[in-house]
């Protein structure tokens, strides 16, 4: 696949990114780069700034200084609608699924942003819930279901850099093993993807590298292989 | 000829018929401030004057350029809804995310404007618009003569507010203005032209309540002060209906046509007051309006 003969592409570079929202400063200059087809997770305790630090890259948050390039270009200037467009998809912690569409419009409602998305045929293969129930209304689902649709919504799109805002969060055991599977699968398909997770035993196994952030800046990183080396720094910082 | 209680058949269907025609009116106005209100989150008040705008282009344009009465049911909600999309653009943007208070002193100083300018050229004397010549004469219905622009007003009306609930409900388009009203964050984080949609928005509400002009033209008097009367009641239906729902505005304003014209039939001098008595109780019992989802 092109993607994998593309292993050292950089998909993301932040450099030195500050986010503020009104008053109150989150992030503290963060630094990290994520390479194509890579499954890289920030991890850390809650506030510590990892959902601002996808929000950021999102330009959803009041105002930012640094730089973030996507796929080698400089988006601090650009508008979000532009972001998505860059092919990144974004699945926020609350989901974001919309009452006043069904479970279909609510699907296919963000824009093809690039070529080689999922089809509707394949998405409702993967997810077969969310075909019998394509015509309920969208927050009518259960919670793991409306995690499969915010999930499935932004395969749809071509989007090949995937930000997972906190995914497994009050999940149902069986619901997050079914998401580790979609996971796996979709780094197999060769995209990269940024994962937010407060639950380390479902990113371990997955996940190539971790950023420890701490305050609005990283403070760790550490590869795959260094687990088991590095799990006590690990468990200081998360405060397992 | 049969009487209910007290009152003659022929009157009552006749007040009734009336009713549905004003609340016609009633319902492309509720429904153009219902779909400004759901993706803005915007009141405004200067509905009332797009509105006026709409009747006045379509005889200014007339008596300056002879554009006729069909031409003129495109060209002003046209005219009009480019000129929202600019107040859009130029104003409300700059305010957009501030409290509510600011939109709405912002609209109605847009309207008092407007209407001050248009008064100081115009007079409030009325302009006369003359009918197009297709609509004389009516339908002889028994118990009233029905012109047939009046028959055309409720049909036409109807269309058009069922043409924007289907669009609205029904339609790609229209899920991203629903989606829209949900989250505009999110949806401008999927691609989508969020700024750009809501100028659109606009425009196209700010037409409605134009072509609800056009429409009043030939059987209304037209002056600069129009809208502001016309514009209280219409509020006091969006209330009534719950802000943001399309359909609710649709039944909500040819309902209370229906009302006052009933209420004109037994008690004619609440008629103007029972729009707002409705609205009273309807606060009371359900505060979200009657079509209004939980805030």
């Amino acid at each position: 696949m092109t993607q994998n003969s593309q292993k050292d592409y950089e998909q993301l570079r932040v450099s030195g990114l500050h986010a503020f929202y009104g008053e109150s400063h989150i992030l503290h200059g963060i630094d990290l780069v994520v390479k194509r087809g890579e499954l890289v997770t920030l991890l850390g305790r809650n506030g510590a700034g990892r959902s601002t630090t996808l929000k950021a890259i999102m330009n959803m948050v009041g105002r930012r200084t640094g730089s973030i390039m996507i796929n080698g270009e400089e988006t601090m200037k650009c508008a979000p609608h532009h972001i998505a467009r860059l092919g990144v998809g974004y699945c926020p912690e609350h989901r974001g699924i919309f009452s006043s569409l069904n479970v279909q419009e609510n699907l296919t409602l963000p824009p093809v942003v690039r070529s080689g998305g999922m089809s509707l045929e394949e998405i409702y293969n993967m997810f077969p819930n969310l075909y019998e129930r394509r015509f309920s209304q969208g927050t009518k689902l259960s919670g793991g279901e409306q995690q499969m649709l915010a999930m499935a919504r932004i395969l749809r799109t071509g989007a090949n850099m995937l930000l997972l805002d906190e995914i497994t969060e009050g999940l149902a055991p069986v619901i997050v093993e079914k998401l580790g599977e979609v996971l796996m699968a979709l780094k197999n398909k060769g995209l990269t993807i940024i994962l937010v997770e407060q639950n380390f035993h479902f990113a371990a196994p997955l996940a190539d590298r971790h950023y420890v952030v701490e305050h609005g800046q990283i403070v760790e990183e550490i590869r795959a292989d260094e687990l088991s080396a590095k799990q006590s720094v690990l468990d200081g910082y998360l405060g397992v | 000829m049969s009487m209910i209680f007290g009152v003659p058949l022929a009157v009552l269907l006749g007040q009734l018929l009336i009713g549905i025609i004003n609340g016609a009116f009633y319902a492309l106005l509720s429904l153009g401030l219902a779909v400004i209100f759901g993706l803005l989150k915007i009141i405004n008040f200067a509905h009332g004057a797009m509105y006026m705008l709409g009747a006045l282009v379509t005889v200014v344009l007339f008596d300056a350029l002879g554009v006729n009465y069909w031409v003129a049911l495109f060209l002003a909600p046209l005219l009009v809804g480019v000129f929202g999309v600019l107040i859009e653009y130029f104003l409300l943007r700059r305010i957009a995310g501030q409290d509510h208070i600011y939109s709405l002193l912002l609209t109605f100083g847009v309207a008092l404007i407007l209407q001050g300018v248009l008064t100081n050229i115009y007079g409030v004397s009325g302009l006369r618009y003359a009918m197009p010549d297709v609509f004389k004469g009516g339908f002889n219905l028994d118990f009233m003569f029905l012109p047939y622009y009046r028959a055309w007003v409720i049909v036409v009306a109807l269309l058009v507010c069922f043409g924007t609930w289907f669009m609205i409900e029904k339609t790609k388009l229209g899920s991203y203005l629903r989606a829209g009203t949900e989250d505009s964050q999110l949806m401008q984080g999927f691609g989508i032209n969020v700024p750009l949609l809501v100028s659109l928005t606009y425009g196209f509400g700010v037409a409605l309540a134009a072509f609800a002009g056009v429409l009043a033209a030939p059987i209304y008097s037209v002056t600069p002060t129009m809208g502001s009367t016309t514009l209280i009641v219409v509020f006091a239906v969006v209330v009534i209906g719950g802000m943001g729902s399309i359909g609710g505005a649709i039944i909500t304003g040819i309902l209370m046509g229906v009302i006052e014209g009933l209420t004109k039939t037994f008690y004619p001098p609440a008629s103007s007051a029972v729009i707002f008595l409705v609205m009273v109780v309807v606060l009371m019992f359900r505060p979200n309006g009657l079509f209004g989802k939980e805030a």
